[in-house]
Protein backbone atom coordinates (compact mmCIF):
# COMPACT_ATOMS: atom_id res chain seq x y z
CA UNK A 1 0.00 0.00 0.00
CA UNK A 2 0.95 3.46 -0.84
CA UNK A 3 2.51 4.95 2.33
CA UNK A 4 1.11 8.67 1.69
CA UNK A 5 -2.20 6.67 2.02
CA UNK A 6 -1.00 4.30 4.64
CA UNK A 7 -0.46 7.45 6.79
CA UNK A 8 -3.55 9.18 5.67
CA UNK A 9 -5.62 6.15 6.95
CA UNK A 10 -3.53 6.15 9.77
CA UNK A 11 -4.26 9.78 10.68
CA UNK A 12 -8.63 9.48 9.95
CA UNK A 13 -8.99 5.95 11.21
CA UNK A 14 -10.09 7.32 14.80
CA UNK A 15 -12.39 10.20 13.55
CA UNK A 16 -11.76 13.44 11.44
CA UNK A 17 -11.00 16.18 13.00
CA UNK A 18 -14.11 18.47 14.28
CA UNK A 19 -12.94 22.04 12.76
CA UNK A 20 -14.16 23.84 10.18
CA UNK A 21 -11.43 22.39 7.54
CA UNK A 22 -10.61 18.83 8.56
CA UNK A 23 -8.77 18.13 5.63
CA UNK A 24 -6.39 20.68 6.09
CA UNK A 25 -5.86 19.33 9.47
CA UNK A 26 -5.04 15.83 8.42
CA UNK A 27 -3.18 17.06 5.83
CA UNK A 28 -0.52 19.38 7.77
CA UNK A 29 -0.39 16.20 10.50
CA UNK A 30 1.18 14.22 7.92
CA UNK A 31 3.43 16.36 5.96
CA UNK A 32 0.44 16.73 2.57
CA UNK A 33 -2.41 19.40 1.74
CA UNK A 34 -5.47 19.76 2.38
CA UNK A 35 -6.68 19.41 -1.21
CA UNK A 36 -3.92 16.07 -1.54
CA UNK A 37 -6.01 14.62 1.36
CA UNK A 38 -9.60 15.53 -0.44
CA UNK A 39 -8.21 13.37 -3.79
CA UNK A 40 -6.84 10.71 -1.91
CA UNK A 41 -9.47 9.72 -0.13
CA UNK A 42 -11.82 10.22 -3.38
CA UNK A 43 -9.42 7.70 -4.94
CA UNK A 44 -9.72 5.69 -1.82
CA UNK A 45 -13.44 5.38 -1.70
CA UNK A 46 -13.47 4.95 -5.69
CA UNK A 47 -11.04 1.81 -4.51
CA UNK A 48 -13.52 0.56 -2.25
CA UNK A 49 -10.42 0.85 0.19
CA UNK A 50 -12.86 3.62 2.43
CA UNK A 51 -16.29 1.88 2.26
CA UNK A 52 -17.70 5.30 3.33
CA UNK A 53 -17.18 8.65 4.77
CA UNK A 54 -19.93 9.43 7.80
CA UNK A 55 -21.07 9.23 11.35
CA UNK A 56 -21.04 5.55 12.68
CA UNK A 57 -24.21 4.91 15.17
CA UNK A 58 -23.96 2.95 18.29
CA UNK A 59 -27.51 1.40 17.65
CA UNK A 60 -28.39 0.68 20.99
CA UNK A 61 -27.94 4.03 21.46
CA UNK A 62 -30.52 5.38 18.83
CA UNK A 63 -33.39 2.79 19.47
CA UNK A 64 -31.80 -0.47 17.51
CA UNK A 65 -31.98 -2.78 20.80
CA UNK A 66 -32.54 -6.37 19.51
CA UNK A 67 -29.61 -7.34 17.34
CA UNK A 68 -29.84 -10.86 16.30
CA UNK A 69 -27.30 -12.70 13.95
CA UNK A 70 -29.46 -15.25 12.24
CA UNK A 71 -27.76 -18.39 10.98
CA UNK A 72 -29.10 -21.11 8.43
CA UNK A 73 -28.17 -24.10 7.26
CA UNK A 74 -28.44 -23.83 3.04
CA UNK A 75 -28.01 -26.28 0.74
CA UNK A 76 -24.59 -25.36 -1.15
CA UNK A 77 -25.98 -25.53 -4.91
CA UNK A 78 -28.50 -22.47 -3.78
CA UNK A 79 -26.82 -20.51 -0.87
CA UNK A 80 -25.19 -17.89 -3.45
CA UNK A 81 -28.76 -17.54 -5.23
CA UNK A 82 -30.51 -17.00 -2.19
CA UNK A 83 -27.86 -15.14 -0.45
CA UNK A 84 -28.27 -12.57 -2.63
CA UNK A 85 -31.90 -12.29 -2.41
CA UNK A 86 -31.48 -12.49 1.79
CA UNK A 87 -29.08 -9.97 1.19
CA UNK A 88 -31.15 -7.35 -0.52
CA UNK A 89 -34.22 -7.49 1.95
CA UNK A 90 -33.98 -3.74 3.70
CA UNK A 91 -33.70 -4.98 7.25
CA UNK A 92 -30.94 -7.26 6.49
CA UNK A 93 -27.48 -5.30 7.01
CA UNK A 94 -24.91 -7.86 6.83
CA UNK A 95 -25.26 -10.88 4.62
CA UNK A 96 -22.34 -13.03 4.44
CA UNK A 97 -21.45 -17.08 3.10
CA UNK A 98 -19.16 -18.65 5.75
CA UNK A 99 -17.77 -22.10 6.53
CA UNK A 100 -19.29 -24.24 8.68
CA UNK A 101 -18.04 -25.91 11.96
CA UNK A 102 -19.57 -29.58 11.76
CA UNK A 103 -20.78 -30.88 14.11
CA UNK A 104 -21.35 -28.08 16.55
CA UNK A 105 -22.49 -25.43 13.74
CA UNK A 106 -24.30 -26.79 10.73
CA UNK A 107 -24.95 -22.88 9.76
CA UNK A 108 -23.24 -21.34 6.53
CA UNK A 109 -25.36 -18.12 5.86
CA UNK A 110 -25.30 -15.26 8.36
CA UNK A 111 -27.75 -12.35 7.89
CA UNK A 112 -27.66 -9.41 10.53
CA UNK A 113 -31.08 -8.08 11.38
CA UNK A 114 -32.16 -5.24 13.96
CA UNK A 115 -34.87 -4.37 15.18
CA UNK A 116 -36.67 -2.42 18.44
CA UNK A 117 -37.37 -5.66 20.18
CA UNK A 118 -36.48 -9.51 19.95
CA UNK A 119 -39.58 -10.47 18.73
CA UNK A 120 -39.43 -7.68 15.93
CA UNK A 121 -36.06 -9.17 15.12
CA UNK A 122 -37.70 -12.98 15.18
CA UNK A 123 -40.85 -11.64 13.07
CA UNK A 124 -37.93 -10.51 10.41
CA UNK A 125 -36.15 -13.84 10.44
CA UNK A 126 -39.62 -15.45 10.00
CA UNK A 127 -39.70 -13.20 6.67
CA UNK A 128 -35.91 -14.77 5.72
CA UNK A 129 -36.86 -18.12 6.44
CA UNK A 130 -40.43 -17.90 4.49
CA UNK A 131 -37.98 -17.11 1.37
CA UNK A 132 -35.68 -20.08 2.28
CA UNK A 133 -38.36 -22.48 2.18
CA UNK A 134 -37.18 -26.05 2.08
CA UNK A 135 -33.86 -24.81 1.56
CA UNK A 136 -33.10 -24.23 4.59
CA UNK A 137 -32.37 -27.31 7.01
CA UNK A 138 -31.87 -25.67 10.24
CA UNK A 139 -31.63 -21.87 11.74
CA UNK A 140 -30.95 -19.91 14.46
CA UNK A 141 -30.47 -16.41 15.95
CA UNK A 142 -28.06 -15.48 18.60
CA UNK A 143 -28.71 -12.48 20.30
CA UNK A 144 -26.21 -10.01 21.09
CA UNK A 145 -26.46 -8.99 24.75
CA UNK A 146 -23.83 -6.86 25.48
CA UNK A 147 -21.46 -4.94 23.34
CA UNK A 148 -18.42 -5.98 24.34
CA UNK A 149 -15.86 -3.70 22.31
CA UNK A 150 -16.58 -1.17 19.23
CA UNK A 151 -13.63 0.29 17.91
CA UNK A 152 -13.96 -0.06 14.62
CA UNK A 153 -11.41 -1.58 11.99
CA UNK A 154 -7.78 0.03 12.44
CA UNK A 155 -4.62 -0.69 10.97
CA UNK B 1 -30.23 7.06 26.49
CA UNK B 2 -30.78 10.68 25.58
CA UNK B 3 -34.06 12.26 23.64
CA UNK B 4 -32.72 13.23 20.15
CA UNK B 5 -33.83 15.91 18.83
CA UNK B 6 -35.12 16.29 14.98
CA UNK B 7 -31.38 17.98 13.91
CA UNK B 8 -29.51 15.25 15.70
CA UNK B 9 -32.17 12.19 13.92
CA UNK B 10 -31.22 13.80 10.79
CA UNK B 11 -27.54 14.22 11.15
CA UNK B 12 -27.56 10.50 12.24
CA UNK B 13 -29.74 9.30 9.30
CA UNK B 14 -28.34 11.59 6.51
CA UNK B 15 -24.08 11.74 7.49
CA UNK B 16 -24.35 8.18 7.32
CA UNK B 17 -22.35 8.33 4.06
CA UNK B 18 -21.15 10.88 1.44
CA UNK B 19 -19.60 13.75 3.64
CA UNK B 20 -18.33 16.33 1.58
CA UNK B 21 -14.89 15.99 0.07
CA UNK B 22 -14.97 19.86 0.19
CA UNK B 23 -12.36 22.60 1.54
CA UNK B 24 -15.17 23.57 4.44
CA UNK B 25 -17.19 19.92 4.40
CA UNK B 26 -19.15 20.98 7.69
CA UNK B 27 -20.35 24.17 6.47
CA UNK B 28 -21.39 22.36 3.52
CA UNK B 29 -22.77 19.31 4.84
CA UNK B 30 -24.90 22.25 7.81
CA UNK B 31 -26.27 23.61 4.64
CA UNK B 32 -27.86 20.36 3.57
CA UNK B 33 -29.13 20.16 6.71
CA UNK B 34 -30.11 23.53 7.24
CA UNK B 35 -28.82 24.27 9.97
CA UNK B 36 -25.35 26.26 10.40
CA UNK B 37 -21.54 25.23 10.84
CA UNK B 38 -20.94 25.76 14.41
CA UNK B 39 -24.26 24.26 14.99
CA UNK B 40 -23.31 20.63 13.81
CA UNK B 41 -19.97 20.74 14.51
CA UNK B 42 -21.33 21.57 18.27
CA UNK B 43 -24.08 18.28 17.69
CA UNK B 44 -21.12 15.92 16.58
CA UNK B 45 -18.66 16.90 19.48
CA UNK B 46 -22.18 16.11 21.75
CA UNK B 47 -23.33 12.99 19.67
CA UNK B 48 -19.84 11.39 20.16
CA UNK B 49 -19.16 12.19 23.68
CA UNK B 50 -22.61 10.85 24.79
CA UNK B 51 -21.92 7.43 22.43
CA UNK B 52 -25.10 8.21 20.55
CA UNK B 53 -22.07 8.09 17.55
CA UNK B 54 -19.40 5.57 18.11
CA UNK B 55 -17.21 7.29 15.67
CA UNK B 56 -17.23 9.64 12.46
CA UNK B 57 -14.79 9.44 9.37
CA UNK B 58 -14.15 7.19 7.29
CA UNK B 59 -14.79 3.37 7.76
CA UNK B 60 -12.18 1.52 5.90
CA UNK B 61 -12.87 -2.18 3.91
CA UNK B 62 -9.48 -3.99 5.34
CA UNK B 63 -9.46 -6.89 2.30
CA UNK B 64 -9.14 -3.88 -0.01
CA UNK B 65 -5.80 -3.03 1.78
CA UNK B 66 -4.26 -6.21 1.43
CA UNK B 67 -5.83 -7.17 5.00
CA UNK B 68 -7.66 -9.44 6.48
CA UNK B 69 -11.26 -9.20 8.57
CA UNK B 70 -12.27 -13.03 10.29
CA UNK B 71 -15.21 -13.70 12.51
CA UNK B 72 -14.11 -15.90 15.19
CA UNK B 73 -16.41 -16.91 18.12
CA UNK B 74 -15.64 -18.62 21.45
CA UNK B 75 -17.39 -20.99 24.14
CA UNK B 76 -16.35 -19.17 27.31
CA UNK B 77 -17.05 -20.76 30.48
CA UNK B 78 -19.17 -18.23 32.49
CA UNK B 79 -17.42 -17.95 35.62
CA UNK B 80 -14.38 -16.83 33.25
CA UNK B 81 -16.21 -14.72 30.94
CA UNK B 82 -15.18 -11.31 32.20
CA UNK B 83 -11.58 -12.12 32.87
CA UNK B 84 -11.62 -13.68 28.99
CA UNK B 85 -13.75 -10.54 27.41
CA UNK B 86 -10.93 -8.25 29.05
CA UNK B 87 -7.82 -10.44 27.40
CA UNK B 88 -9.28 -10.35 23.61
CA UNK B 89 -10.59 -6.75 24.33
CA UNK B 90 -7.16 -5.51 24.90
CA UNK B 91 -6.07 -7.04 21.63
CA UNK B 92 -5.51 -4.09 19.11
CA UNK B 93 -6.87 -6.46 16.18
CA UNK B 94 -9.90 -7.36 17.78
CA UNK B 95 -12.03 -4.93 16.06
CA UNK B 96 -15.43 -5.41 18.16
CA UNK B 97 -16.83 -7.98 20.43
CA UNK B 98 -20.01 -9.13 21.08
CA UNK B 99 -21.63 -11.35 24.09
CA UNK B 100 -24.54 -13.67 22.58
CA UNK B 101 -26.74 -15.69 23.79
CA UNK B 102 -25.46 -19.71 22.83
CA UNK B 103 -22.94 -22.09 22.95
CA UNK B 104 -20.60 -19.86 21.07
CA UNK B 105 -21.00 -16.88 23.41
CA UNK B 106 -17.92 -14.39 22.94
CA UNK B 107 -18.52 -12.96 18.86
CA UNK B 108 -15.57 -10.99 17.85
CA UNK B 109 -14.25 -9.52 14.48
CA UNK B 110 -9.99 -9.58 14.05
CA UNK B 111 -9.10 -7.28 11.36
CA UNK B 112 -5.14 -7.63 10.46
CA UNK B 113 -3.32 -6.00 7.67
CA UNK B 114 -1.85 -8.86 6.30
CA UNK B 115 -3.99 -12.81 6.16
CA UNK B 116 -1.18 -13.88 8.03
CA UNK B 117 -1.72 -11.44 10.94
CA UNK B 118 -5.09 -13.82 11.35
CA UNK B 119 -3.63 -16.74 12.45
CA UNK B 120 -1.08 -15.09 14.96
CA UNK B 121 -3.92 -13.77 16.73
CA UNK B 122 -5.91 -16.71 17.18
CA UNK B 123 -2.93 -18.75 18.14
CA UNK B 124 -2.38 -15.96 20.63
CA UNK B 125 -5.78 -15.65 22.19
CA UNK B 126 -5.94 -19.66 22.47
CA UNK B 127 -2.52 -19.89 24.38
CA UNK B 128 -3.79 -16.76 26.55
CA UNK B 129 -7.09 -17.99 27.16
CA UNK B 130 -7.03 -22.00 26.60
CA UNK B 131 -9.66 -22.25 24.68
CA UNK B 132 -10.49 -23.33 20.90
CA UNK B 133 -11.02 -20.10 18.59
CA UNK B 134 -13.92 -21.07 15.90
CA UNK B 135 -13.33 -18.94 12.67
CA UNK B 136 -15.66 -18.03 10.51
CA UNK B 137 -13.86 -16.08 7.39
CA UNK B 138 -16.36 -14.88 5.36
CA UNK B 139 -16.41 -16.99 1.53
CA UNK B 140 -18.69 -14.82 -0.21
CA UNK B 141 -20.53 -10.99 0.61
CA UNK B 142 -23.73 -10.61 -0.37
CA UNK B 143 -24.51 -7.40 0.90
CA UNK B 144 -23.57 -4.77 3.81
CA UNK B 145 -25.07 -1.44 4.65
CA UNK B 146 -24.82 -0.78 7.87
CA UNK B 147 -27.12 2.38 7.29
CA UNK B 148 -29.97 2.55 10.79
CA UNK B 149 -32.23 5.76 11.13
CA UNK B 150 -32.97 6.54 14.65
CA UNK B 151 -35.90 5.09 15.83
CA UNK B 152 -39.29 7.73 17.24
Amino acid sequence: MDPVDRALIVATQGGLPLVPRPYDAVGASIGITGAEVRHRLAALLTAGIVRRIGVVPNHYAIGWTANGMTVWDVADEVVDALGGEIGALPFVTHCYRRPRALPAWPYNLFAMVHGGSPDEVRAKAEIIAGRLGAHCRARDILFSSRILKKAGLRI
Amino acid sequence: MRELDAVDRRIVADLQGGFPLSETPYADAATSLGIGEADLLARLRRLLDDGILTRFGPLLQVERMGGAFVLAALAVPEPRYDTVATLINALPEVAHNYRREHVLNMWFVLATETPAGIGAAIARIESETGLAVHAFPKEREYFVEMKLEARA
